[in-house]
C-alpha cells in the first residue's frame, strides 16, 4: 500500500478512472501543462492528451455550462473550479441547470458531472481563495455536496462521485492536501456517498464535523478528554449532503448531546439544516441544547484567519456549554 | 478616430521601438510628462521587486509581479484627471503611484498593518476612496462592469467623469467582460477599457484564451471601437489613453484599448513558469521590456542622462526603504476588525459572534494556546 497525501490521491482517482472509463474527461483552468495550480491533475495530459485533458478559456460559467453539456451528450466530465471561491461565475449553470435539467426533462435527461474544486481557510487565502461554499449547494435540490478529510476517503470519494448518476459538488479543504499522509490501496475501492463515520469514538458529546474541522475536532476532543474527562464521538460526515442522519442519531442515543464544527458562516448554515433535522426528528434524545462552532458571520478576512475560523478554544468553549449544562 | 476603428483594432500602434528609436509621428508631449511618466515606471518598478521580497521573506500573503508590465499602467492612468474613476486590477502598481497613492500606503495595505485601509479584508488589492481607486475584486474582471456602471452613472449625474478599468487578456473570456462591453457599446458610456494583454493567463497562453485575431477587435462587435497598441511603449500607450479619454468626456463613448505586453514573472508569488513556458520565450520578450527602452529614448532625446538616472534610481530606492521600515515597524490590525464592515451597522448576529470572539480569546490564553 502507498502513503500518499489528498493532492496525489485524488491526481491517483482521476487517473485511475479515465483509465476505466473512456468517457471520464477534466476541464479547468491551467488543469493540462501546469497541472493544476495545486498539482492535482499533474501529468494526466501526458497520458490522456489534450482531447480528455482540456485548458479551458478563463470563464468558470464556460467550464461548467460546457462541461454539463457533456454530460448530458454522454461524457463524464470533472470540471476544476480552480479556488471554488470562483465558483460564483458559474451558479447560474449550476442552479438553473446542472440541478434542475433530470426534472426539468422528466428523467429523461441527466447530468454525471462532478465539479471539484479546492476550498475552505487556513492558508492566509484571503476573501477569495478561503471559502466554505457547501451551504449554496446543499440548499440546491439536484446536488450533492461532498467534503474529504484524508487521501485515503478523496480517493474512494471522488471515484464514487464520478461514477454517480447525478451532479456532485466535491470539496477539498486545501490547508490538508499536502500536510496528512495515509496509506491508500492501489487497488480500485470506492467510498459511497451519503455515508459519514466514526472518526474517534465517545459516550458524552457527538461532535459533526467534516473537512479539515476533522483535525481540529479530533485535537479538540483530545483536549477535553485530558482536561475533564469528556469523552468525545467525532463523526466525520464526509457527504455534507444528503448527510447520514442515522449515523447521527444513532451517536446521540449514546451520547445525548451535540457540537457541529463548520468552516462556513453560521447563519443558514449547513449546521442549522443537522441541528433543525435533529430538532424536528429526534429532540427527545437531547439533554442540553445543541451548540455550533462556525465561521463567524462575515466575509472570509486575510487578517486574523485562525480567529475567524473554528479554533481548538472555540470548540472547547462549545463543549464546556454542552457538557456543563 | 472614424467609424468602428477596425484598421485600428487590427493593428499595432507604436512610437518607440524596442531600442527607445522613434518609429512613426512621435507626439507632442511635454518633457515635464515624459519624465513623471518615466519616474512612475521606475518607482513601480522598486516597489514591485521590494513586495516579491516581502512576500519571500513571509511579511506579504502573495504578490502578482508587475514586471514587464509598468508602461502599460503607467501611460494609460495618466490620461486621467484626478476627479476621474479607476477601476484597476491587480497588476497595476503603476496606476496606483500615478492616481497618488505612496509606497508607504500601498504597504501598509500589502502588509496589513495598523494603517491598511482596508482593514486586512483581502490580499493583492489596493485603492481608496480618496484617490478614486476602488480596491479589485480578487474574481477575474469582476470591475468590467462596475466602471461601466460608475460612468453612466457619471453621465446620468451630469458629471464629466471618465472611468478607466484594466483588466487582463483572461478577464475577456468572461461573461462580466461581455456584459461590459454591451452595456458601455448600447448606453455610450464614457468608459475606458484597458487590457493588459501580457499573454498568458497563468499557463494558459493567449491562443487558448480567444481565436479573434487580436483583443482589440472585440470591441467592434460591441459597437465599441478598438485600438491595438504596443502596451510596453508607454508614449504610444499615453498617446491612445488621452484620445480614448477625451473621446468619453466629450460625450462620444466607451473606447477598449489592448495593450499587447508581456508578463516577465510569474502569474503571482504561488506560481512556477517553468511547468508552461520555455526560457527562451522569456528571453526574448526581456529585450521588449519598457523601462530600458523609454530610458534609451530619454537619453536619445537630451531629457535624462546616466547621471540622472543613477540618481533617480536611488532617490526612490531609499523612499521605498524608508517606507518599509515604517510599515513593518506598525502594529498589526486589531483582531476585532474581522467583524466589522459587514453592514452600516452590525445586526444581532454579529453583536452575538464579537461577544464569542473576545471570550475566545481569553479561552485560548487560558488554555495556554497560541493561536497566531
Amino acid at each position: 500500500m502507498l502513503v500518499m497525501n489528498m493532492v496525489q490521491a485524488l491526481n491517483t482517482a482521476l487517473r485511475e478512472e479515465m483509465r476505466r472509463d473512456p468517457r471520464v474527461v477534466v476541464l479547468g483552468e491551467d488543469v493540462g501543462r501546469r497541472g493544476g495550480v495545486f498539482l492535482v491533475t499533474e501529468g494526466l495530459i501526458d497520458e490522456f492528451g489534450e482531447e480528455r485533458v482540456i485548458d479551458t478559456p478563463l470563464t468558470e460559467m464556460g467550464i461548467v455550462g460546457v462541461a454539463i453539456g457533456m454530460a448530458m451528450y454522454g461524457l463524464r466530465p470533472v470540471a476544476e473550479i480552480q479556488f471554488i471561491d470562483f465558483v460564483y461565475e458559474a451558479f447560474d449553470q449550476i442552479v438553473s441547470n446542472a440541478a434542475k435539467i433530470r426534472y426539468r426533462t422528466g428523467g429523461m435527461y441527466s447530468v454525471p458531472l462532478v465539479i471539484r474544486g479546492p476550498c475552505c481557510g487556513g492558508v492566509k487565502g484571503g476573501m477569495h481563495h478561503s471559502q466554505s461554499p457547501e451551504a449554496y449547494f446543499g440548499h440546491t435540490a439536484g446536488l450533492i455536496t461532498v467534503m474529504p478529510s484524508g487521501p485515503y476517503d478523496a480517493k474512494g470519494l471522488l471515484k464514487s462521485a464520478i461514477r454517480a448518476e447525478d451532479p456532485v459538488i466535491f470539496l477539498e479543504p486545501k490547508s490538508i492536501y499536502r500536510i496528512i499522509r495515509e496509506e491508500v490501496p492501489e487497488d480500485d475501492y470506492t467510498v459511497p456517498l451519503g455515508e459519514g463515520k466514526i472518526v474517534r469514538e465517545g459516550s458524552d458529546v457527538t461532535l459533526v464535523t467534516w473537512g479539515a474541522m476533522v483535525h481540529l475536532s479530533l485535537e479538540a476532543a483530545k483536549l477535553a478528554a485530558e482536561k475533564h474527562g469528556w469523552s468525545v464521538e467525532v463523526i466525520d460526515l464526509r457527504t455534507i449532503f444528503p448527510f447520514d442522519k442515522d449515523l447521527v442519531i444513532e451517536s446521540l442515543e449514546k451520547t445525548e448531546r451535540l457540537v457541529i464544527v463548520h468552516e462556513a458562516p453560521k447563519s443558514f448554515g449547513p449546521g442549522a439544516e443537522i441541528s433543525a433535522y435533529i430538532a424536528e426528528n429526534a429532540i427527545e434524545l437531547l439533554r442540553s441544547p445543541i451548540a455550533r462552532v462556525t465561521g463567524f458571520d462575515t466575509p472570509f478576512p486575510l487578517a486574523h484567519e485562525k480567529y475567524y475560523m473554528p479554533n481548538i478554544a472555540r470548540i472547547y468553549m462549545a463543549l464546556r456549554k454542552v457538557m456543563e449544562y | 478616430m472614424s467609424g468602428l476603428g477596425i484598421d485600428r483594432a487590427l493593428g499595432f500602434y507604436r512610437v518607440i521601438d524596442e531600442e527607445g528609436r522613434v518609429v512613426g509621428e512621435e507626439p507632442d508631449i511635454p518633457s515635464a510628462t515624459l519624465i513623471d511618466m518615466y519616474t512612475y515606471m521606475v518607482r513601480a518598478r522598486i516597489l514591485d521587486e521590494w513586495l516579491l521580497k516581502l512576500q519571500r521573506m513571509g511579511k506579504v500573503a502573495i504578490h502578482a509581479p508587475n514586471r514587464g508590465q509598468e508602461a502599460a499602467a503607467v501611460g494609460a492612468s495618466m490620461a486621467l484627471r484626478r476627479e476621474d474613476w479607476l477601476f484597476p486590477s491587480y497588476r497595476e502598481l503603476g496606476a496606483l503611484l500615478v492616481r497618488g497613492m505612496s509606497e508607504e500606503e500601498i504597504l501598509d495595505r500589502a502588509l496589513y498593518n495598523a494603517d491598511d485601509p482596508l482593514k486586512g479584508s483581502d490580499f493583492a488589492i489596493y485603492g481608496h476612496r480618496k484617490y478614486n481607486t476602488i480596491p479589485a475584486p480578487v474574481p477575474v474582471g469582476n470591475q468590467i462592469p462596475h466602471a461601466v456602471g460608475a460612468a453612466m452613472a457619471a453621465k446620468i449625474m451630469g458629471h464629466d467623469t471618465v472611468v478607466m478599468t484594466f483588466f487582463g487578456d483572461g478577464a475577456t473570456s468572461r461573461g462580466d467582460f461581455h456584459a461590459g462591453l454591451n452595456f458601455a457599446g448600447v448606453f455610450k458610456a464614457p468608459v475606458v477599457f484597458v487590457i493588459q494583454n501580457n499573454m498568458w493567463a497563468i499557463s494558459v497562453p493567449l491562443s487558448r484564451q480567444t481565436k479573434a485575431p487580436t483583443l482589440a477587435i472585440k470591441g467592434v462587435a460591441y459597437g465599441v471601437p478598438g485600438i491595438r497598441v504596443d502596451g510596453n511603449d508607454v508614449v504610444a500607450v499615453y498617446r491612445v489613453a488621452v484620445e480614448a479619454v477625451n473621446r468619453a468626456r466629450s460625450g462620444e463613448g466607451p473606447t477598449l484599448i489592448e495593450a499587447r505586453t508581456y508578463r516577465l514573472g510569474p502569474h503571482t508569488t504561488a506560481d512556477d513558469p517553468s511547468r508552461y513556458r520555455s526560457e527562451e520565450e522569456v528571453k526574448k520578450y526581456e529585450k521588449y521590456e519598457p523601462i530600458r527602452r523609454f530610458r534609451r529614448y530619454l537619453i536619445d532625446r537630451g531629457l535624462l542622462d546616466e547621471e540622472k538616472d543613477k540618481e533617480l534610481w536611488e532617490k526612490w530606492g531609499e523612499h521605498t526603504r524608508k517606507a518599509i521600515e515604517r510599515s513593518l515597524e506598525k502594529p498589526p490590525l486589531p483582531v476585532e476588525v474581522i467583524l466589522e464592515d459587514v453592514y452600516s451597522e452590525p445586526p444581532w448576529n454579529l453583536r452575538e459572534q464579537l461577544r464569542e470572539l473576545r471570550e475566545s480569546i481569553r479561552v485560548m490564553k487560558e488554555l495556554g494556546l497560541e493561536v497566531e
